[in-house]
């Protein structure tokens, strides 16, 4: 527990240090980013013996807030979620050193450290928090810290906006939240998580109506369809470390809380999985398409976490499933898949936002039409795109497949199993599956193949390799996609707890259930192991091949043109136009179309530009609604001060007699 | 692990390169030809082993990488596919789930090859073919998770020895449905008529033949020899499913073997008595594939 609070401590301490440093025009970016990192380590060692297997730790303060307390408590599921979230915190950290270093010039690194040391307090905060008051005011101060992180470029109108939009939008989240934490306590009489998960909920009908009420107010910061709204607006406009912290670690503390909260309300009616499972399979197909419609490599990649979040969502929604048609296995794999898929996406997305930033970095755009050919320019930083790619579409032999591959499992248990509904279930998962993984690859290949491969579509800056501090976050980050692959099998032990106690079941059971899934999943990486060799054996029987053999070059083959250039080539946009036809229904992409005419066509132009649906068709029209329905209350407001203390009057004399009543 | 299992790998091995060949004799008969020998695909590979390599400027190490990458990914997935009802080298619950993805990882690599080279028309041709595949992978899945409730078992090859004559007699339908489903996808995978025509010399209609035409010498070979086996597993799932169990380990051989070759004949018929699809249609094909299984896998739920 001193390891903990010691890691409290730093962040705090960290926060102001640079805040006291923050007059000066020196770098001192190393300095927050040693925090952090000291923090992170310090928090993780802890957290990594409760996972394996070490009691809870738990600390408990008196705090003069109403109804609070400062009782933290580390658990299994906590520690879960609190490992990635440190150790990417850490590296995004030691990334933003090299990233900001072209700022420090133009404005103070104070306030962005101090953010940044708040953002990552918040999260833990968050994650330990075992109050109600403590937890929502984590959730507040990570809300508030991430918020002035996005704006970090203020002088851009298009951030300001997106930071609106966050700001709105994670506090619309957290009023379902007040909601649900008072009317709990009220409830249970009191406000401490462990009695609440003690005493349970035993009316359906209100169990129900919590359930609702958690999956919008922690749907809202995970990204689920429909209230996903702000993400493809606040990760472009971050800065690219802080876009990858946000991704990779804070989105995910939604998922923790509706995990922490299923852990409140007892036994799961038969629809709340049905729920989870839609809502989860259609924020993963709706998030991929819109991914693929992006020419925006870090909007493109803000959808697909929309995606992934939606994966994890569809595996606890097969979990919670598994609970209520009484099949252990489907329970285990579903809530195992969705917490495997946590660790893997923290990874392989915190990856691929980096590197994006590095490609942003050192183009000076993340349009993906103009870029190209940029792996000969940046070797690194492509190949690790490459590793993230391949990981995030769930092909393998790389981590994402492994995830993946428990949530199939999971979904094809279900197709065997009677009652039908549950091999509905079963069926509807597979399909989407199949799809997102699909239309994953789709969107990947975009935007790796155009990004990287290639001639550059457009002039751009000289660019340039990423620098050292950039690089090996980077690095640490795919060796762990690959780690993870082969080592899958070692985090059973530590995810099989967490599962089991989310679907209700004793130790011994679990360890019961868990061991066809365990055997699978060795073989399953030692195949991931033998495609490696076979692609090596390949590799060398070719060398042995060319060996002595002319190998040329010539330009690319251009089916008899003459005078082949760049422009030719096959951009992002007209890579997906097949599907984004397929799905223009659903997209309602913008297009400009000014077709060349006459004898003699000056210029013709082409533009296309896929604004989000909820945003477009139900939050703008509903705002503007609720707008004009207040506009209409504007004549309550006369500026006179007696009419005010007349309200206040009216107000109270009412109040009065509702209490005498 | 046992003797037999090591037969499908080895014959996938060494006569998935008949099929090519199989086919196209089928095609000239149709069109009166004397046809190519049915050992071409052979003829050309060790022709394509024997030569040098050109390499576009453009290209990367990925252009390099992207063929072997394929053909050991569908090596892997060879090594999954049972023969009739002799059981696959490797088999495991939900191994089906894996290889369709190691399909998936093959025409990655095959795509972000075809981009690497910067030519328009392969860029076009990339395009098409993730697209379709994205529809075909669902409609795979499901026929593959259908065949699985039937079974009532998760591994394929477990499904394809319990799969038998009995389940024609009781779910004919489901059955029907599932096969052509898998016809569908196994056409659509294969990149042959109606979604692909291999022959065209036109290089603005092709998909799969147009993203490998920068490919030359033993990185073709390795092509050609993966699409092969390629056509010889998704073909392989086709024949697992009528195959009947006779008992007899030789006599059981024989016919898949015969049953594999069957098929190929006939995907040489449907190529020469059918026009090519409108890409603008195919996706109607793959989806309709799709439903066909999710129906048949609704038929078959009472099981």
């Amino acid at each position: 527990m001193t390891l903990l609070l010691i890691a409290l401590a730093v962040l705090l301490l960290g926060a102001v240090a640079v805040l006291l440093l923050s007059g000066s025009r020196r770098n001192f970016s190393w300095l927050a980013a040693a925090f952090v990192l000291l923090a992170a380590v310090s928090g993780c060692i802890p957290a990594i013996q409760v996972l394996a297997g070490g009691p809870a730790l738990q600390f408990r303060h008196p705090w003069p807030v109403p109804f609070g307390e400062f009782f933290i408590q580390l658990d299994a599921l906590s520690a879960w979620f609190l490992v990635p979230m440190l150790l990417l915190s850490a590296l995004c950290a030691i990334y933003g050193v090299g990233y900001l270093r072209s700022s420090v010039k133009k404005c103070s690194m104070g306030p962005v450290w101090f953010f940044y040391c708040l953002l990552v307090l918040g999260m833990t905060l968050v994650l330990l928090a075992r109050n109600a008051v403590l937890f929502l005011s984590a959730w507040e101060l990570m809300a508030v810290a991430s918020f002035f992180l996005v704006t970090f470029e203020h002088e851009r109108e298009s951030v300001r906006n997106a930071g609106w939009i966050y700001l709105v939008a994670t506090h619309l989240g957290t009023g379902f939240l007040l909601v649900f934490f008072i009317l709990m306590g009220r409830e249970t009489g009191s406000m401490d998580f462990t009695v609440w998960a003690e005493k349970g909920i035993h009316t359906p009908e209100l169990a129900g109506i919590f359930f609702l009420l958690a999956v919008v107010g922690f749907g809202t910061k995970a990204g689920f369809m429909p209230f996903h709204v702000w993400l493809p607006e606040a990760h472009p406009a971050a800065p690219s470390h802080v876009s990858a912290l946000m991704s990779g670690a804070m989105i995910k503390l939604g998922i923790y809380g509706l995990m922490r909260a299923l852990t409140f309300l007892g036994a799961p009616s038969i629809w709340w999985g049905w729920l989870l499972l839609c809502l989860g399979l259609a924020s993963g197909v709706l998030g991929i398409v819109f991914a693929l419609a992006q020419h925006d490599l870090k909007r493109l990649l803000a959808y697909s976490s929309v995606e992934n979040i939606g994966l994890i969502t569809a595996g606890l929604g097969l979990g919670l499933l598994g609970v209520s048609y009484h099949q252990p296995l489907i329970s285990i794999l579903g809530f195992g898949g969705a917490l495997l898929h946590v660790l893997n996406h923290s990874i392989f997305k915190g990856l691929l936002f980096l590197a994006a930033g590095s490609v942003a970095h050192a183009t000076g755009t993340r349009d993906t039409n103009r870029l190209g050919g940029l792996l000969k320019k940046m070797p690194w930083t492509g190949a690790l795109f490459l590793i993230g790619s391949v990981a995030i579409c769930g092909l393998p032999p790389l981590n994402g497949f492994v995830s993946e591959f428990a949530l199939a499992g999971a979904s094809l248990k279900a197709i065997t199993v009677n009652p039908a509904d549950a091999a509905m279930a079963g069926l509807l998962a597979l399909v989407c599956i199949g799809l997102i993984g699909g239309l994953a690859a789709v969107t990947f290949a975009k935007a790796f193949g155009t990004v990287f491969l290639g001639e550059p579509r457009q002039p751009v800056e000289a660019p340039h390799e990423a620098g050292m501090a950039m690089k090996i976050p980077m690095l640490i980050l795919a060796a762990g996609c690959v780690a993870i692959a082969f080592g899958a099998v070692w985090l059973v032990d530590w995810i099989a707890p967490i599962a089991g106690q989310l679907s209700g079941l004793e130790p011994e059971r679990v360890s019961a259930v868990l061991q066809s899934p365990a055997l699978v999943l060795t073989t399953v990486s030692i195949c991931g192991l033998a495609l490696v060799i076979l692609f090596a054996a390949i590799a060398l029987l070719r060398c042995a091949l060319l060996t002595g053999r002319t190998v040329g070059t010539a330009d690319t083959w251009g089916c008899g043109y003459a005078r082949p250039s760049a422009r030719i080539q096959y951009t992002a946009s007209s890579f997906v136009q097949p599907v984004t036809t397929l799905f223009r229904w659903l997209l309602g992409a913008h297009r400009q179309l000014q077709r060349p005419e006459g004898f003699f066509p000056p210029k013709a132009s082409l533009t296309t530009e896929t604004p989000d649906l909820t945003h477009e068709e139900l939050f703008r029209p509903g705002f503007l609604k609720i707008n004009w329905g207040i506009a209409k209350l504007r004549w309550m407001q006369q500026g006179h001060v007696q009419l005010y203390v007349l309200y206040i009057a009216i107000t109270l004399i009412v109040l009065l007699a509702w209490k005498f009543r | 692990m046992n003797f037999p299992s090591i037969i499908p790998l080895l014959l996938a091995l060494t006569l998935a390169p008949l099929l090519p060949g199989i086919i196209n004799r089928t095609k000239a008969l149709f069109a009166g030809r004397r046809g190519q020998p049915f050992l071409q695909t052979y003829f050309d590979l060790w022709k394509l082993l024997h030569k040098g390599e050109v390499y576009s400027r453009t290209t990367t190490w990925l252009f390099r990488a992207g063929p072997m990458l394929g053909l050991a990914a569908v090596l892997m997935a060879a090594a999954l596919v049972p023969l009739g009802n002799f059981p696959a080298l490797i088999a495991f619950p939900a191994d089906f789930f894996l290889f369709a993805c190691l399909l998936g990882l093959m025409r990655f690599f095959t795509v972000l090859s075809a981009l690497d080279t910067g030519s328009s028309f392969e860029g076009m041709g990339a395009s098409r073919e993730v697209f379709f595949s994205a529809l075909a992978e669902p409609a795979l899945l499901v026929a593959l998770a259908t065949l699985a409730r039937q079974a009532g078992n998760l591994s394929l090859s477990a499904i394809f020895t319990q799969v038998s004559g009995a389940h024609w007699f009781a779910a004919g339908p489901v059955m029907a449905l599932v096969l052509i489903a898998l016809m569908i996808v196994l056409l659509a995978e294969n990149s042959r008529i109606p979604v692909d025509d291999p022959n065209t010399h036109l290089e603005l209609t092709m998909i799969h033949e147009v993203m490998v035409l920068d490919h030359g010498g033993p990185d073709f070979a390795f092509i050609l020899y993966g699409a092969a086996l390629k056509l010889w597993v998704l073909t392989a799932l086709v024949v697992g499913m009528i195959v009947p169990d006779t008992g007899a380990i030789g006599l059981n051989l024989v016919l898949s073997v015969g049953g594999m070759f069957l098929l190929a004949v006939i995907v040489g018929v449907v190529e020469s008595t059918m026009a090519r699809l409108r890409l603008l249609i195919v996706p109607q094909l793959l989806v309709g594939a799709g439903a066909l299984a999710a129906m048949a896998f609704l038929l078959g739920l009472n099981k």
